[in-house]
């Protein structure tokens, strides 16, 4: 019994060492952790922009997408405080669209511009049927965009 | 621990085993069949369309790759600390079949974010860390075809299980600690419609039920494989 005792204090604080050293470093490491930056980190100069790639995510603002040419499009990402302008040649997502969340790579020019060289679509885990929204929607129940 | 002890003898086992087996197998085909056409007649979501129809593949294998991982370090724990003799059995034989659930969970994860994401891979803190169970079950799996003695394999083995086991919370709250392309859990929070969500519980049953029967099966097969090589070695001495 006490052979047994032994090891099970063994298994449990070993456990315990490596999961205070897991947790330790996960911390220490949490700002590398992030897969993008809010526009608000970016504005307020929270995030190492000089030549280099970072990601910024948000909300497709409202009224931002414009297509000047072919290829090329502008939005803004928004994260309901701050926004970061964005260019972007190359095609977007299917769920890419204005209010739709959404994560841009690339580079902050010098004039604020965000120079994007690739963009994903970020969708939230809300899973609805089109006649379930509708009938929120009519209900005036529904807390979605 | 009454119970537990009661089940320890492989031979009981075995014979119950072979009772249960085929009521199970039956159980999970049953479920599966009802699981999938639910699915395939469920509503198509109104943000991404037919892609997140993958989700009833994606989803069930990514909660049983967390939860047979869960419990083989479960399993693993009480093989090292009260050497049941069936516990590093059924850590051994879940090896394999979790695995594949992560497997498949990455490879239905990534064919659904193409569509929906625009990406089939990307280094986010949820993706990293279910690539990273992957390689764990790997790793456990190579320590026991690297060690012959199955004793000695079976404590390497249960350390390495116990110590990745650290990974299961980082893989469940990644979404939540830190921001991720990976959308947060949806499922608990009401957040997916009935239509969808029944379907996903039943075909979540259905790969539980199918893990279960598996096994059961490679149990057998281990408890088979040790009788024969213990026999074999009594003859070499013999």
């Amino acid at each position: 019994m006490t052979r047994k005792r032994q090891r099970l204090i063994l298994v449990l604080s070993g456990l315990a060492a490596l999961g205070l050293a897991t947790g330790l470093t996960l911390y220490a490491l949490r700002d590398n952790l992030v897969f993008f930056y809010s526009p608000t980190q970016v504005v307020q100069h929270e995030v190492p922009v000089e030549n280099r790639n970072i990601r910024i995510g948000g909300l497709v603002a409202d009224g931002s997408v414009q297509r000047p040419a072919a290829n090329t499009i502008h939005f803004a990402i928004t994260d309901m405080v701050n926004t970061v302008n964005v260019t972007y040649t190359g095609l977007v997502p299917n769920l890419f669209k204005e209010g739709q969340g959404v994560v841009a790579e690339g580079r902050l020019g010098p004039d604020g511009t965000f120079l994007a060289s690739q963009v994903l679509a970020k969708h939230d885990e809300t899973y609805m049927p089109k006649e379930v929204i509708d009938a929120l929607k009519a209900s005036g129940q529904w807390k979605g965009n | 621990m009454a119970n537990l002890h009661w089940l320890a003898n492989p031979g009981r086992f075995l014979r119950i085993a072979a009772v249960v087996l085929p009521w199970l197998a039956a159980a999970t085909a049953v479920l599966l069949a009802v699981g999938l056409w639910l699915a395939l007649r469920a509503p198509q979501d109104a943000t991404q369309g037919a892609p997140a129809k993958i989700m009833y593949m994606h989803v069930p294998s990514a909660i049983l790759s967390m939860t047979i991982f869960g419990a083989m370090a479960f399993a693993s724990a009480i093989a090292l600390i009260w050497r049941h003799p069936l516990a590093d059995i059924a850590a051994k034989a879940s090896a394999a079949i979790g695995a594949g659930f992560t497997a498949s969970c990455l490879i239905t994860g990534s064919l659904w974010g193409r569509p929906s994401w625009g990406t089939f891979w990307v280094w986010d803190a949820r993706l990293t860390s279910e690539l990273i169970l992957f390689f764990i079950y790997l790793g456990y799996i190579a320590i026991w075809q690297a060690i012959e003695d199955p004793q000695r394999a079976s404590r390497a083995a249960a350390i390495v299980a116990l110590a990745g086991s650290v990974n299961l919370p980082i893989i469940h709250y990644s979404v939540v600690w830190w921001n991720t392309l990976h959308q947060p859990p949806g499922l608990m929070q009401g957040r997916t419609d009935p239509s969808m969500a029944v379907p996903l519980l039943t075909l979540m049953g259905a790969f539980f039920l199918f893990y279960v029967t598996l096994l059961l099966w490679r149990m057998e097969r281990e408890i088979v494989g040790r009788k024969i090589r213990q026999f074999r070695l009594l003859r070499a001495q013999a």
